[in-house]
């Protein structure tokens, strides 16, 4: 009775934060997240259950906000990049890096958590600096300029930990990945409180308008007095801060640092994120909150995968169908042949209907006629 | 007289919206040279492109030793005896000399490459050229006059009896051309068809036997090379009778609001290698120069080092009596300086940001990114521009790209306006924009130099120049040729400028 009900609200709540976005780009994002849950909602018991233990909420819902936390910090550092026309594929390792040096100190040199968490931060701050100098100060293509730490990264958490898994109990360390805070998983807050910060930092200022232009069309950017270098340089050095936070949640989640597994793979999955977010990995516009959406949608399919008990060995061809199906409906120019071709087959489109479409197409900006 | 090489007749080609070939003729003889002359736009690429294959002809026919051909592609153009070299050499660095010379053509056996034999025909190729490089070098590892006679070379492979050469001297020395130009006197003996396509009028008369001018699609003639002096070329270029010149309507502004004979800006002996000699100039606050010169005479080089784009080698700017270095356009936007670059694609426009962003864009760059300028500001800033510049958009958080050329360079004069620029420097700011934009950004021009901004106007467009400028400089060739002061300004005195073989002021 009590989950139908908080059930009905959640729906309703999540019907009018859709609503408010119609029009807007990341609309669809949100919307593939609806569907998605829907799905779960009548065809996967038990995911909108929901309790309260302790005074802590869990549930398959909760659980993908803690565990998406990652992909979501890191996909706040990658949508920046992405948005200047570049890449950082070394998020992973950075992630291993900041895991290691913050358990070495805990653990071997016997050091605070506090001053754990802040060496390691710095840490990672430093690692995405490094990229930065390559990218903006040599001048190498992002993806090379980043695939060098991807590979080198492991292995210089594996000298920090000197090839052991570092265990740890310190409580502060512990509470990172696994506390809770006002009834919710302690990482929310974190990744709302990074969100809050990335935003201040591109929208207060205008590094988000530099970040765009530079990304859009870097030379004419520097015919207008922009310092694209400088610019380059702060949006890898932000997802080095991000990375290293996601590499202490990981962490902190299994309470030890294993070099070789913490934040494998996860640049793809933070790649993905922002583009079901709805930045394009061309440059230029992006959005900072798609992101994040995309990063909880993308940890949504794998808990739903993993709800319904679909092997971890072929999960992913249906991620991948479904991440694609996303991007598609994205692009204005499929959406509507999509409809052309749904039309000609006698049936309006379902998953996307025509209601919406239609407000789109005279609200967003990118379709008004030419004057 | 024998069979023309290549005769074309009638050859029309049509875009959306424009003729780009206008039944034009085209003679070509064997063991000639024949310059392909016209101001951008003229039709030369597309006359080329049509004969080459690379766009189809909607009218007209090609004889190529009396036969007609259709080619479909370079390739079918090739493998008639047509064969193209490209402004930008159009080779793979990477690759070997070899390798590139025989790209598409490799010698096989049984599907496998004959590494031997492609030396070989590589070295035959190249000895056609009296050239002996190693074939299996890196092509990068030779310098681009080299490369440039290798991608003749290879052109030549196929047993070519027309060569075209698309501009192949503007990325060379004076030696590296007398170089190619012996080549090609060699060539022209072994009866080779040359067709030349240059923006060097000096080269021109260096190297050619005839002429053929093209001017808005059209044939406006072709000329014996020593029987058309240089001031009837450019006047066939540019489209303006030599005597009417004179008298032309001239609606000069005149010289009354310069402020002060203080120069704003001052440049001393400013070149850098391969782009300018060393050239003098001046602006003072409320005078509108303006840059004449032929396409690939300097005009775009002189903007960008003096916008710190590029970076000069020699000579000294000052600004307001103090010397300057620009490093990058950051330091010259400091100094106040504007430029409204040729491209308006590649280095002005953001075309996926809001015209509101593309307006605060500079002024904001100029501020750094902790002072952002408040939406509400921007919003007043990007409507007041708008209004005042007549830029037509259905608001101002339309993206740029949708806008028209016209409006969109009205927004990158915004853009600069916004910043409250002392010297104003504007590359080809009516390029591809429709007459009433032209005229509105002219009036624009005249208001802004009244208010005692100096200005830097180059055009392509002579009657431009003389309308809207009180000192003229004249470049050709990389250097600076002439200077024109009020009273003399005539389109006439210009071409002639351009025309004049020995330099009335010799500049060091």
């Amino acid at each position: 009775m009590i989950d139908w009900f908080s059930d009905l609200l959640f729906w309703v709540v999540f019907g009018l934060i859709l609503f408010s976005l119609r029009g807007q780009r990341i609309f669809w994002t949100v919307g593939a997240l609806g569907l998605l849950l829907l799905f779960n909602q009548f065809f996967t018991p038990g995911f909108f259950h929901i309790q309260l233990l302790d005074g802590h909420l869990y549930g398959s819902r909760i659980d993908v906000l803690n565990q998406g936390a990652k992909v979501m910090l890191l996909s706040l550092g990658m949508v920046l990049v992405i948005a200047t026309g570049g890449v950082d594929l070394s998020v992973g390792a950075v992630m291993a890096i900041a895991a290691a040096v913050s358990s070495r100190l805990l653990v071997t040199e016997h050091q605070p958590a506090g001053v754990a968490i802040v060496v390691a931060l710095a840490v990672s701050v430093l690692a995405g600096a490094w990229n930065g100098v390559l990218v903006a100060g040599f001048g190498i293509q992002p993806i090379v300029a980043t695939l060098v730490l991807m590979v080198a990264g492991r292995g210089v958490a594996q000298l920090i930990t000197e090839g052991q898994i570092i265990n740890f109990l310190d409580p502060a360390m512990v509470y990172i990945g696994n506390g809770h805070l006002f009834a919710l998983p302690f990482t929310l807050t974190l990744v709302l409180f990074m969100l809050a910060l990335a935003f201040f930092l591109v929208r207060r200022t205008a590094l988000g308008l530099f970040i765009e232009s530079v990304g859009d069309n870097d030379e004419a950017s520097r015919y207008s007095g922009i310092n694209a270098r400088q610019v380059k340089f702060l949006v890898y050095t932000f997802s080095g801060l991000c990375a290293g936070l996601a590499g202490l949640v990981a962490c902190s989640n299994i309470k030890s640092a294993d070099a070789n597994n913490i934040g494998l793979y996860l640049e793809l999955d933070a790649i993905l994120a922002v583009v079901v977010g709805g930045t394009s990995l061309q440059g230029g516009r992006f959005y900072l909150i798609g992101a994040v959406v995309g990063g909880l949608f993308i940890q949504t399919l794998t808990t739903t995968m993993y709800a319904r008990n679909v092997s971890s060995d072929i999960s992913p061809v249906p991620k991948a169908l479904v991440i694609i199906a996303v991007c598609l409906f994205q692009s204005e120019s499929f959406r509507k042949r999509f409809s052309g071709f749904a039309q000609s087959l006698g049936r309006v489109p379902k998953p996307h209907g025509s209601g919406p479409r239609q407000n789109l197409s005279t609200v967003t900006p990118h379709d008004s006629p030419k004057p | 007289m024998a069979t023309p090489l290549l005769e074309i007749t009638a050859l029309t080609k049509g875009f959306p919206g424009v003729t780009a070939l206008d039944a034009v003729d085209f003679v070509l003889h064997r063991g000639e040279i024949h310059a392909l002359m016209g101001e951008n736009g003229a039709g030369k690429s597309t006359l080329i492109k049509v004969l080459t294959g690379v766009f189809p002809r909607d009218g007209g026919e090609t004889r190529l030793e009396g036969q007609i051909i259709v080619p479909r592609s370079p390739r079918e153009a090739e493998a008639l005896g047509i064969s193209t070299v490209y402004q930008e050499v159009n080779l793979i660095p990477h690759l070997s000399v070899a390798e590139n010379i025989c790209l598409g053509r490799q010698p096989t056996w049984l599907g496998a490459i004959r590494w031997r034999a492609i030396a070989r025909r590589a070295r035959v190729a190249l000895a056609r050229l009296d050239l002996t490089l190693d074939v299996n070098r890196q092509l990068s590892s030779y310098s681009i006059a080299v490369q440039q006679l290798v991608a003749i070379a290879r052109a030549l492979d196929v047993s070519a009896k027309l060569l075209i050469l698309d501009e192949p001297t503007s990325s060379l020395d004076k030696t590296e051309v007398e170089e190619l130009f012996k080549k090609l006197r060699k060539l022209r003996e072994g009866g080779l068809g040359i067709i030349f396509i240059t923006h060097f009028l000096d080269q021109v008369y260096e190297i050619s036997d005839s002429i053929t001018v093209l001017r808005n699609g059209c044939r406006v003639g072709c000329f014996a090379t020593r029987d058309l002096p240089r001031i009837k070329l450019v006047s066939h270029m540019i489209g303006k009778a030599v005597q009417q010149v004179e008298a032309l309507e001239r609606k000069r502004a005149s010289a009354d609001s310069i402020r002060s004979e203080a120069p704003l800006l001052e440049a001393r002996g400013l070149g850098r290698k391969g782009a300018l000699q060393p050239l003098d100039l001046e602006i003072r606050p409320g005078e509108v120069v303006g840059l004449a010169g032929l396409l690939g005479s300097g005009r775009t080089e002189t903007a960008r080092l003096l916008f710190g784009v590029d970076r000069p080698d020699q000579g000294t700017v000052r600004v307001n009596h103090k010397a300057v270095r620009f490093n990058s356009p950051r330091t010259a936007i400091r100094y106040r300086i504007a430029l409204t670059p040729e491209d308006r694609k590649v280095a002005g426009i953001i075309p996926n940001l809001s015209v509101r962003e593309n307006i605060v864009l500079a002024l904001q760059a100029s501020r750094g990114s902790w002072r952002r300028l408040p939406v509400t500001e921007q919003e007043k800033l990007a409507d007041q521009f708008i209004q005042a510049l007549g830029i037509k958009t259905p608001s101002r958080e339309q993206v740029m790209r949708n806008l028209s050329g016209g409006n969109q360079q009205k927004v990158l004069l915004a853009r600069w306006l916004a910043t409250e620029p002392k010297l104003f420097i504007l590359d080809e700011p009516t390029r591809g924009i429709d007459v009433g934009a032209k005229a509105e950004v002219e009036k624009l021009i005249q208001s802004l130099r009244q208010e005692g901004l100096a200005v830097l106007f180059i055009s392509s467009e002579l009657e431009e120049v003389v309308r809207q400028s009180q000192r003229v400089v004249v470049l050709r060739d990389r250097r600076k040729v002439d200077e024109l002061t009020e009273g003399e300004i005539s389109e006439e005195a210009i071409m002639q400028s351009i025309a004049t073989h020995n330099l009335e002021r010799p500049v060091t």
